[in-house]
């Protein structure tokens, strides 16, 4: 057993878990941060997505004392208060989501792809891009919509603030 | 329509909690004194238990307990059952071997359960259940359907002789025969539709709860259907009876049939909260669902087509195999039968059909109802055929179709359906229009030009939905009446509660089913709330499955509505001392007609429950319910057009275009609509392109992960164009079809057609991986 320190949403946590424990199951079982999930056991299909220090990271790939003392962001932290981030507000209004289990790993790396493209972004590359983040629901056409709508008005409230 | 009624693309309710991480899946469930199960499973696809040793695993830490199938056989457990009975042509009745929930004796596919072990931690659990030692003797394996049908093959159950469940026939076998001696041109192919694995997103997940002052069961559970799983929990598994046990589903990630059925995990989990008395949570990982959630598909197929000297089709002969697995799942009989071969009269006016059916038993998992469940096949099987006699006779495709186009309704097939409406000229129309398939061998060419073979392939897809009339399918052998209910209460405040029977785990069922209620009160969707999934809160229902949700279920709903409405009219003319016959309802009000009176329906329901002036003789309360059964299945059909290049020196397929022309009846929300048709034209190119279970020849799942099973992932498919055709579904009051399934039917067909064209050769099987299609070019 070991005490993992990290930042989780903004919030600095401290954690007692076996050193075996993936960061995916110390965010949920630890920290109750259900929206991050579980969906394959071989790191193919992306649920797990969370930000790294702002990178995206399968977060059943990490195990969680590798990600002591790292600012760790999950889904549930995307978003100011009621104002969803403008990813989430694009999934929303693209229905990019049906049953909804993807939804939160593909929000994750959706953001990633766009801060990595920033407005270089088009069909083409996000369905590349995607590769990463399986979805059993939506054949992905408005997934594709939704990040790309949402790398506009990322680009949008860039330019705002 | 308002902005929020019928008609509107609303954006989803349920969406906020999805997209903020605040979804409720089964695994985020914590219960106080929660264990956790692991199960020990057959690394053997056939083979004797001789010996289960626990006593190693019962010492490691955290173990709370660990079972055995001796324990579920010793508590009377009830067996697995299958619930639709399917009747040879002989008379003989389905030959149904017995399925455990945990083999006491024998094991009949890789990854079936021996035992469990329940610990404090998931770790815990695993690493204990790594000291479980159980003691197999191998048996020879039949891994697929050639294996267990030939002679001497390896016997599965002893109720099946030759491993052979039942050997079924539909139609009229001489008249058919006769119109094929009578044929001037038949078409024959030989057709593998490929064993497909559901894979939702979601893996199952339990977890029982036993109270024990109260001798009372709860079971979260993934299921699609929870008062089924009630019902099959207490009637057959004896685990707990009705009314002391409560079946929550609550969110749900992805279905597509693989949830319908009552898997030996949940009935495990439940058992077991009893046996150690704590909650008892089981999670399976993706391997386990590869292992043990039904497949779909796994169909041989020999098909032939007759067709009369002005290629008009006289007659359809086809003889399936289809492999059901290890045990007969729970609809296992039905989906390669009545599911599949009710539909093999498509489109087309064929006067004479003749179908046999041939169920086996295979070491291997489990076959059941996977998105479309027998429909997909039955419409590959005939848009195969179409293809295929369009280029034997040098006719088009589309024409062919066209002139055997069924285009006079209600129209009877030879295989019970009987088709109450559609257009399917106006479909393919709209797909050809849309694809401009006049313009294609231009394009043909020019791709040559550039040393890429262009094709284009049509599939025109009919499916029954709105599963379904309880009569007809009764007398057809199914074990459950196939209606829906709906319960509507309009609280003091005229905030509405709508609790449904059916299940959403994506659908969208949480906002198209408020604006059924927004259109016809005219009061904004935020008003109303959308129960399901609870077995303490809804009366009953049968579940989602079979695009059955808005046509039965949502049916209900009205049903209700309008008695709602009838008492309602009845508070408010009190109220405004006018007639009944005169009141009107708008934008949330009830309206005298022609003045300016009104009473606003949170009025009218505070009223109903005040109580303290009601009309003479009626009852306080404004809540309803229904019981909806549908009088007819509905008929959703349309024409799917795939425009794609290969390239010869690789075999790999490019998507040009994928366009879509569905009728689907009336149109609720037309956004989740075609939501609904991304997903399923994904899982039926899918199929044609890359999914494909794999077993070797002693039974071992090759394809039983992510990495091995090849999921369609964004940069596999293409953007999908839709367009939409209508014809109103007369057989109920919205004229709504059904969607949830119509892509995943129509869709492979349309791909295989295209590539076939592309390259000039016929043979080719599904998943047409490069590999296949590069052979196929070059022998």
């Amino acid at each position: 057993m070991s005490t993992i320190k990290l930042t989780v949403n903004g919030k600095a946590v401290s954690a007692e878990v076996e050193d075996r424990t993936l960061l995916v199951h110390l965010l949920r079982e630890n920290l109750n941060l259900t929206g991050t999930h579980v969906g394959c056991d071989t790191s193919q299909c992306g649920a797990c997505v969370v930000h790294i220090d702002g990178r995206a990271v399968k977060s059943c790939t990490v195990l969680a004392g590798q990600a002591a003392g790292s600012s760790v962001t999950t889904i549930e932290g995307i978003s100011k208060g009621d104002e969803l981030h403008p990813m989430q507000a694009a999934f929303r209004d693209n229905h990019g989501l049906q049953c909804g289990y993807c939804t939160p790993g593909m929000i994750m790396s959706a953001i990633d792809i766009v801060q990595r493209h920033g407005g270089k972004l088009d069909e083409a590359t996000v369905r590349q891009e995607l590769e990463g983040n399986i979805c059993r629901c939506t054949g992905y056409h408005n997934i594709v919509k939704s990040v790309l709508d949402a790398a506009g008005r990322m680009k949008v409230a860039q330019a705002a603030e | 329509m308002g902005v929020e009624g019928i008609g509107a693309s609303v954006v989803r309710k349920e969406d906020r909690r999805f997209i903020t991480g605040k979804g409720r899946y089964v695994d985020d469930i914590k219960l106080v004194g929660l264990t956790h199960a692991h199960f020990v499973r057959s690394p053997h696809a056939h083979a004797r238990v001789k010996g289960v040793d626990t006593s190693a695993a019962m010492k490691m830490p955290g173990v709370v307990g660990v079972l055995t199938g001796q324990q579920i056989v010793d508590d009377k457990v009830g067996n697995l059952i299958c619930g639709w009975a399917i009747t040879s042509k002989d008379g003989t009745g389905m030959k149904m071997g017995a399925w455990p929930a945990m083999a006491p004796e024998t094991v009949r596919f890789v990854g079936q359960a021996v035992a469990v072990v329940i610990a404090e931690t998931k770790n815990q659990a695993k690493d204990a259940a790594e000291a479980v030692v159980v003691t197999y003797e191998e048996l020879p394996a039949a891994a697929d359907i050639r294996a267990a049908i030939k002679p001497g093959a390896p016997q599965l159950h002893p109720e099946a002789p030759g491993n052979v469940i039942y050997d079924w026939t539909i139609g009229e076998e001489a008249a058919t025969d006769a119109a094929f001696k009578a044929a001037a041109n038949v078409v024959s192919l030989d057709i593998t539709n490929n064993r497909l694995v559901p894979n939702a997103m979601e893996p199952r997940a339990a977890i029982g709860e036993y109270n024990e002052a109260e001798e009372h069961f709860t079971l979260y559970t993934t299921s699609q259907n929870p008062h089924v799983a009630r019902l099959v929990l207490s009637a057959f598994y004896n685990i707990a009876p009705e009314h002391k046990l409560r079946v929550i589903a609550p969110d749900v990630g992805g279905g597509f049939g693989s949830k319908i059925f009552i898997y030996p995990e949940e009935m495990v989990a439940l058992w077991a909260s009893k046996k150690v008395g704590r909650p008892v949570k089981w999670t399976g990982d993706r391997s386990e669902a590869f292992l043990t959630d039904a497949h779909g598909r796994d169909h041989l197929t020999k098909a032939e087509l007759a067709l009369d000297a002005n290629n008009k089709i006289t007659g359809l002969r086809v003889k399936t195999y289809a492999n059901l697995g290890a045990y007969m799942s729970l609809f296992s009989s039905s989906v390669p039968t009545y599911l599949y071969a009710t539909l093999l009269s498509g489109q087309y006016n064929i006067p004479n059909i003749f179908a046999e059916v041939i169920s086996v038993y295979t070491n291997t998992t489990p076959v059941d109802a996977y998105r479309g469940a027998g429909r997909p096949e039955a419409s590959f099987v005939v848009e195969r055929l179409l293809e295929t006699a369009a280029r034997q006779l040098k006719v088009d495709p589309a024409e062919l179709r066209r002139k055997n186009f069924i285009t006079q309704f209600p129209h009877q097939t030879p295989v019970i359906m009987a088709y109450d409406i559609g257009d399917f000229g106006a479909s393919l129309d709209a797909a050809m229009k849309a694809i401009d398939y006049a313009g294609f061998p231009t394009r043909k060419a020019k791709a040559k030009s550039e040393g890429k073979l262009r094709g284009i392939g049509l599939s025109c897809y009919i499916e029954a939905c709105g599963i379904a009339p309880s009569k007809a399918v009764g007398s057809l052998g199914a074990g459950v009446g196939l209606w829906e209910s709906a319960e509507i209460r309009v609280n003091p405040v005229g905030t509405i509660e709508v609790l449904t029977g059916s299940h959403s785990h994506g659908q969208g069922h949480e906002t198209t089913f408020c604006q059924l209620i927004a259109e016809r009160l005219g009061v904004p969707i935020s008003q109303v709330q959308i129960v399901h999934g609870d077995t303490d809160k809804v009366q009953f229902g049968m579940g989602t499955y079979g695009s059955r949700s808005l046509a039965v279920g949502g049916t209900a709903i009205i049903k209700a509505m309008e008695k709602v409405e009838a008492k309602a009219k009845k508070i408010a003319a009190h109220a405004l001392e006018a007639s009944e016959n005169d009141i009107v309802i708008e934008n949330g009000e009830f309206k005298v007609t022609g003045t300016d009176k009104s009473i606003a329906l949170p009025m009218v329901a505070l009223a109903a429950y005040t109580a303290h002036n009601l009309p003479d003789g009626m009852e306080p309360g404004l809540k309803e319910t229904a019981f909806y059964d549908p009088t007819n299945f509905t008929f959703p059909a349309g024409a799917y057009i795939c425009e794609l290049e290969v390239d010869p020196g690789t075999g790999k397929t490019s998507f040009v275009n994928f366009v879509a022309a569905d009728d689907f009846g009336r149109l609720i929300n037309p956004m989740i609509v075609e939501g609904q048709v991304h997903g399923g034209l994904a899982q039926g190119i899918g199929q044609a392109l890359l999914e494909g279970a794999a077993y070797d020849s002693s039974g071992q799942l090759l394809t039983a992960s992510f990495m091995d099973y090849a999921m369609p992932r964004a940069d596999d498919l293409p953007s999908f164009q839709l367009n939409h055709t209508t014809t109103l579904c007369p057989g109920n009051p919205l004229g709504v079809k059904g969607c949830g399934e119509a892509g995943a039917i129509g869709a492979s067909a349309a791909v295989i057609n295209a590539i076939t064209d592309a390259i000039g050769n016929n043979k080719l099987e599904m998943p047409a991986t490069p590999d296949r299609v590069w052979h196929a070019i070059h022998g």
